[in-house]
């Protein structure tokens, strides 16, 4: 059958080679300025990716994103990043679309983790994507008008395409469009809008194609009793949703037949204002996509804008301290989060708050060291490109709270080395003591909300959800950065698939973590007075034009940033494109499969399970 | 837990006997009734963002919101009295808090946590984005800060609180709920093209005729520019002549007079010495005016004092 040669090695080029020979006119090697990758004509995108996921071992599908190009070639794209689950680079391929007719056809197909990214693209782009069964909106609401990522489209306070804008900056007074419009709240309508028409269509999508709605034929009809499905809502607002997240779930009896997540309701436009902003200004917007873990999140993205900038002249790589501190910090945020995760899965399996405190009392004193180096507790903008923003203090005090100083001032070696080795690992340990072999957690969890490997990979599940099911992909491993392949640490991994496991790995991995700090540890001492910053601190870099794809492995899962850098000749001091892989986002496409069969008090638990945040998901 | 101390109620006009100060109290009707009120203020459960994160930490075991009756975090609207806005409120999320709220039985408080909830925060651009609750409900206490740390929340709760002590069930306007008859509803916001406030129709409409007939769409006359003067030194900005109320303007001497008196009235109203009264702390312009008062250690000593004989005899 195979009548070309099948590549099994982690060499990127080969496998274009290879995919050349095979498709010699779907083809073409990305030549555009800082570009890598290849560009696949649509009309035989499916058939590459199919032989892509099949014959050359790409069977990760880690991010879909839309560009617009307009100004520049005037087209739409999809960017699409492919791996290897056995671990290596990416294979970065393309398709191109023009941007009056955009449609691209659908890989659901193929990866199924495609499918709210496309639904996404759809979304905010307005690319149609043949082929995919649910393509309806999925951030914002039905009726909204127009997609309001393209280039074009201006949002309500539109002011400049870019920071910092003329009204603000160097001048410093105000008049915001809010206030020219007469309009409170600078309501645009498209032309053709009718107020006697006026009514909320937002809500019919969800349920026309289920079915309901009550048929008055059948209700006269009394010869029999008719049963029927019953679609319950759950959420936005449910104490158990981790923030405004919505199901809508339709259940015989109590088993659930068919889950669909909402979401959007806290879609709070990262994107398109960190388009608007410059490259540094999105440090701190990114500390509030998983808030819980925002160390991490600048990690990703200082990690995506500095492969950017590598490729200018004047560039320097951050400095080994730098690099040891990052590693320390985000670390550190695993532990946040996972004692967090675990604390509410808890709360979710109805031992309501009480694991949650003990979780949250130990977070209390990470964020104490948070706060004292970056300032802040939880949104720390701590990361710059080139290092980090300060370095460690010397002692551990109260920024925000004087009072507080008498109780907490630390020398802050001491200080983490007591937390590092004794305080954390006991805190562990106590979980793992109550609750792990509790028989009331067992029976909730064993055997619930099962993923097999095949599926956690097609629908590009990642972090803990992934390596639950027994695939061992850590990006820290699979395509290490910072100084993770000097450091000796296992990949967590499980394999049964369900809530039970995937509360262990949170477990394993927080003692990974314990021991990366460990090794950590004396590196900060040896490099200590060393510089944080390599080369000078520049607050608008001019970052050179081409694009880059940074991904971490954060709490959560693969956290990937896709930044264009692009139009000004110069170097533009705004990204052309951010866009945010989401772990929360993507992982929640196993959600619905997850649940079918079973009850509905396990939705919960098994979303618990997940580890979802919203920041992040809605973005 | 602090112990229930009935003197706290107390009203000092009435003397009670001295073996029954403790048991006894006499107050004012308003008085008790906001001290129960604001002693146990269950805040609805419902996080919306980042903040809701740092609402959680505040309900924990370090900030421990229990120590001002408030743990009882209810997830039913039905059975608060609070809403704490914790985090952005998106246009999507609007339709759903507004219905809450409206769900929620009088009397009912609001709190705007961080940024987000109180203007739009550093998501104030966004296409998606409500610049603040207050533009759909009434907001009773604003926390600043992004997130506010759990010292500032609690601290706006405290804020709320000392506003309940003063309110009046005489006075109407100030606490709609003591009127007669169930009070109207917010109008659920529509979403359309955009989002759509109902309130809003009459203008709504205006523009739709406008844009019928071909003409552009309204547009306000700026308000003047506050720029900085050209003659004066360009490195002093504007701030520091801003938030000064000038004493030698009428307008506004008008303004305090006129407020001063709605003070006055309101301590009567409640049956109380206009020298224990505090200020309702959620005006932070009364501030300005009542000069602050100063913490008393010798009396606060001899009041302790005081206390500790009379639980001795
Ligand atoms: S104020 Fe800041 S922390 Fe709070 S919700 Fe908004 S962005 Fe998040």
């Amino acid at each position: 059958m195979v009548d070309y040669p099948i590549v099994k090695t982690t060499d990127i080029k080969a496998a274009v080679d290879a995919l050349k020979q095979k498709f010699p006119d779907a083809i073409q090697d990305d030549t555009r300025q800082g570009y890598g990758g290849i560009i696949v004509d649509k009309n035989h995108l499916v058939e590459v990716a199919t032989a892509l996921r099949d014959d050359f071992g790409f069977d990760y599908l880690s991010s879909a994103t839309a560009v617009d190009y307009l100004g520049i070639s005037d087209h739409m794209e999809m960017v699409y990043h492919a791996y290897r689950t056995a671990g290596g680079p990416a294979l970065v391929f393309k398709a191109q679309t023009p941007r009056d007719k955009p449609e691209i056809p659908s890989l659901i197909n193929v990866w199924p983790g495609a499918d709210f990214q496309e639904r996404e693209a759809w979304d905010l782009y307005g690319i149609k994507f043949p082929g995919h069964p649910n393509l309806k909106r999925i951030l914002l609401w039905d009726g909204f008008d127009g997609h309001p990522m393209r280039k074009d489209w201006q949002e309500a306070y539109y002011e400049e395409d870019h920071k910092p804008f003329e009204s603000r900056w160097p001048g410093g007074w105000v008049h915001r469009a809010e206030e020219r419009n007469i309009y409170g709240k600078n309501v645009k309508y498209p032309a053709d809008f009718d107020l006697s028409k006026l009514s909320d269509t937002s809500e019919e999508s969800h349920y026309a194609d289920l079915g309901l709605g009550v048929s008055v034929q059948k209700l006269a009809d009394e010869s029999h009793i008719k049963t029927d499905r019953l679609v319950v809502n759950m959420g936005p607002h449910h104490p158990s949703t981790h923030g405004v997240f919505r199901m809508i779930v339709t259940l015989n009896g109590e088993t659930i037949e068919k889950l669909e997540p909402v979401m959007g309701y806290l879609h709070r436009n990262h994107e398109k204002i960190g388009e608007r902003n410059t490259f540094l200004h999105n440090m701190p917007f990114t500390d509030r996509l998983d808030y819980l873990s925002s160390m991490g999140n600048n990690l990703g993205y200082a990690l995506a804008v500095e492969q950017l900038l590598a490729n200018g002249a004047r560039y320097q790589p951050p400095t080994y301290r730098a690099e040891c501190i990052r590693v320390l910090m985000v670390e550190l945020t695993r532990i946040v989060n996972h004692l967090w995760a675990i604390g509410f899965l808890l709360n979710d399996l109805g031992a309501f708050f009480t694991p949650a405190l003990y979780a949250i009392a130990e977070r209390e004193k990470i964020l104490d060291f948070f706060e004292a180096t970056a300032g802040s507790r939880m949104m720390c903008n701590y990361m710059r490109f080139g290092g980090v923003f300060k370095d460690l203090p010397e002692r551990i005090r109260g920024e925000a709270t004087r009072v507080n100083d008498l109780v907490r001032d630390y020398d802050t070696m001491e200080f983490l080395t007591e937390l590092i080795n004794e305080r954390l690992p006991r805190s562990i340990d106590e979980l793992d003591q109550y609750l792990t072999d509790s028989e009331i957690i067992k029976s909730r969890t064993v055997g619930v909300g099962y993923l097999s490997p095949e599926m956690a990979i097609a629908y590009s599940a990642a972090g803990p959800l992934l390596r639950a099911s027994g695939v061992p992909y850590d990006v820290r491993r699979a395509d290490p950065y910072s100084i993770y392949p000097e450091l000796d640490f296992d990949v967590a991994v499980r394999y049964n698939g369900d809530i039970y496991d995937r509360y262990l790995i949170r477990l394993d991995e927080m003692r990974e973590s314990l021991r990366i700090l460990k090794q950590i540890l004396p590196r900060l001492e040896r490099t200590r007075g060393e510089a944080i910053f390599a080369g000078n601190k520049q607050h608008t870099p001019r970052v050179p034009l081409g694009e880059a794809y940074g991904r971490v492995e954060n709490p959560k899962g693969e956290l990937g940033f896709y930044v264009v850098s692009a139009g000004d000749e110069k170097g533009p001091q705004n990204p052309w494109r951010y866009h945010v892989r989401a772990p929360s986002f993507i992982s929640l496409t196993a959600l619905g499969p997850m649940c079918i069969g079973h009850k509905v008090a396990d939705v919960v638990a098994i979303l618990g399970s997940i580890d979802i945040v919203l920041g992040e998901t809605d973005r | 837990m602090p112990t229930l101390d009935l003197r706290e109620l107390h009203n000092t006009e009435f003397p009670v006997p001295d073996e029954m100060q403790g048991n006894i109290a006499i107050t004012s009707l308003s008085r008790i009734y906001n001290w129960s009120r604001r002693s146990s203020m269950w805040p609805l459960l419902f996080g919306l963002a980042c903040c809701a994160i740092e609402m959680i930490a505040t309900a924990a075991a370090r900030y421990d919101l229990s120590r001002f009756g408030m743990e009882v975090m209810r997830a039913s609207p039905r059975q608060s009295d609070l809403m704490i806005v914790s985090g952005t409120v998106t246009k999507k999320m609007v339709v759903p808090i507004v219905r809450l709220y409206n769900q929620m039985p009088e009397p009912k408080y609001v709190l705007a946590m961080g940024a987000c909830a109180s203007g739009g925060g550093p998501f104030k651009e966004g296409y998606n984005v409500v610049s603040g609750i207050d533009m759909y409900l009434p907001v009773d206490v604003y926390v600043p800060g992004c997130p506010p740390t759990p010292q500032a929340l609690l601290h706006g709760l405290i804020a709320l609180q000392k506003k309940i002590d003063g309110q009046s069930l005489a006075n109407f306007d100030d606490v709609p709920w003591y009127g007669v008859g169930p009070s109207e509803p917010t109008p659920i916001p529509i979403l359309g093209p955009d989002i759509i406030d109902p309130r809003q129709m009459d203008l709504i409409r205006q523009q739709a005729e406008l844009a019928a007939a071909g003409k552009p769409y309204g547009v306000r006359d700026l308000p003047p520019t506050i720029k900085p003067e050209p003659a004066a030194a360009p490195k002093v900005p504007a701030k520091t002549a801003a938030p000064a109320a000038e004493p030698d303007d009428p307008e506004k001497a008008a303004r305090l007079a006129k407020r001063e008196a709605a003070l006055a009235r309101k301590r009567t109203a409640q049956g109380e010495q206009p020298t224990e009264t505090p200020a309702p702390a959620a005006e932070p312009a009364a501030g300005d005016q009542a000069a602050p008062k100063k913490f008393d250690k010798e009396a606060m000593l001899a009041k302790i004092r005081e206390r500790k004989a009379q639980k001795e005899s």
